[in-house]
């Protein structure tokens, strides 16, 4: 019999060691395999794959972030050029309707000389006209006179 | 009976009596399987009931479960290292957990009110056997951990760093049980002796602090017990360089 009275009792006593301590020790190992099957696995389990997907979820939204940003930054990139091409296209069109006015007036004013330059050209021919033909009426009356005042004597 | 006044009846106090029953020719403590049946009993049906239905969102007995199993892993994980502590968790949760269910089970539930022909019914590692059973399979767990991790090369442990070590350690070997199984024992023992003497002495108010006080020190017992297992197993399959 596995009985060992460390105190001298000859029964029981606080060090009364007997067949309680194996089958204590094969119960708590029973117990160990027991929990490791309802309990350690299926919880470890579980908690593991929350672990895991949190982390997934969480490397997953840092990558959505730093998607968005590199979206950002392509934007802001694209409405400054858009800018600047807007900006380019209101000077153009500055400068052409510029240029069109500038045409434009060019061609009036040669047009205006052109006409008067017409006009004083006709002018100056009518005036020398006018006047030969005064010269030639002035010479016709002067003999006229002439000839009179010769018939007369 | 016997020269030491261990086994005295002290009023409903009865110190090292004990239910005997016979087993073939073994003989073995009565109260002691009657109490760890009950407890292990009610731990596993949380362990059911916490697991029976488990979530990603954790909810009300889950959530417990999940915190002590955190708080194991935490345990086995910073003792034995993160290479093998998976193996052990299960033997150091269940051993933390034992313990601690056997040391409150002894302190809360009213076992006084059910009468034994013989003895009491208390926690069931007031008895030396239970504590130096689970002492033992401590010894047996850091010996097998050492000696599959690292084969013959765990007895290096015995000669790290001088073999002027060797001695030491060898004594270490039979200490190491010893004060594991006495450690949890004697406090448990006292912790119940205390309050029953109190009880006896002034039946009113004084024994609370001293019951809160027990709880607490079943509590630090439990994760005295349950670390030192670790840090044991640890030890013997931390690799020297």
């Amino acid at each position: 019999m596995p009985t060992l009275f460390l105190f001298g009792a000859s029964e029981g006593g606080l060090f009364d060691f007997d067949a309680t301590l194996p089958l204590m020790a094969v119960q708590v190992v029973l117990l160990t395999f027991i929990l490791n099957a309802l309990f350690f696995k299926p919880v470890g389990r579980v908690v593991e794959e929350r672990e895991s997907y949190v982390n997934t979820s969480r490397s997953e939204a840092k990558k959505k972030i730093a998607e968005v940003q590199q979206l950002e930054t392509e934007l802001k990139d694209q409405l400054k050029e858009a800018r600047l091409a807007a900006q380019k296209v209101i000077l153009e069109a500055e400068q052409d309707s510029d240029n069109l006015y500038k045409e434009a007036l060019a061609l009036a004013t040669s047009e205006a000389n052109a006409s008067r330059e017409k006009a004083r050209l006709e002018i100056d021919a009518q005036r020398d006209d006018a006047l030969n033909q005064l010269k030639s009426e002035a010479d016709n009356l002067g003999d006229l006179i002439v000839e009179r005042l010769l018939a007369k004597k | 009976m016997g020269f030491l006044p261990f086994v005295f009846p002290l009023a409903e106090l009865e110190v090292g009596q004990h239910l005997y029953w016979q087993i073939g020719n073994l003989r073995i403590h009565g109260q002691v399987f009657m109490t760890s049946w009950l407890l292990i009993g009610a731990l596993l049906a949380l362990v059911v009931i916490g697991t029976k239905k488990m979530e990603r969102d954790p909810k009300g007995v889950q959530n417990l479960l999940e915190f002590l199993w955190d708080y194991i892993r935490d345990l086995a994980r910073t003792q034995i290292g993160e290479k093998v502590y998976r193996d052990w968790m299960p033997f150091i949760g269940t051993l933390f957990l034992f313990i601690f269910v056997s040391n409150w089970g002894g302190a809360l539930v009213p076992w006084k009110l059910i009468e034994l022909p013989s003895g009491e019914l208390g926690a069931p590692t007031a008895d030396i056997n239970t504590t130096v059973a689970l002492a033992l399979l401590v010894s047996l767990s850091y010996f097998y951990a050492g000696l599959s991790n690292k084969g013959l090369r765990y007895f290096e442990y015995y000669v790290h760093p001088t073999p002027i070590m060797l001695p030491f350690k060898i004594v270490e070997d039979f200490t190491k049980p010893l004060s594991l199984s006495f450690r949890l024992f004697g406090n448990i023992l006292a912790d119940e002796l205390v309050v029953a003497v109190l009880v006896f002495l002034v039946p009113l108010v004084l024994p609370v602090p001293v019951m809160f006080l027990g709880l607490f020190t079943s509590a630090i017992q439990a994760l005295i017990f349950a670390t030192l297992a670790a840090y044991y197993i640890g030890e013997a399959v931390e690799e020297h360089h």
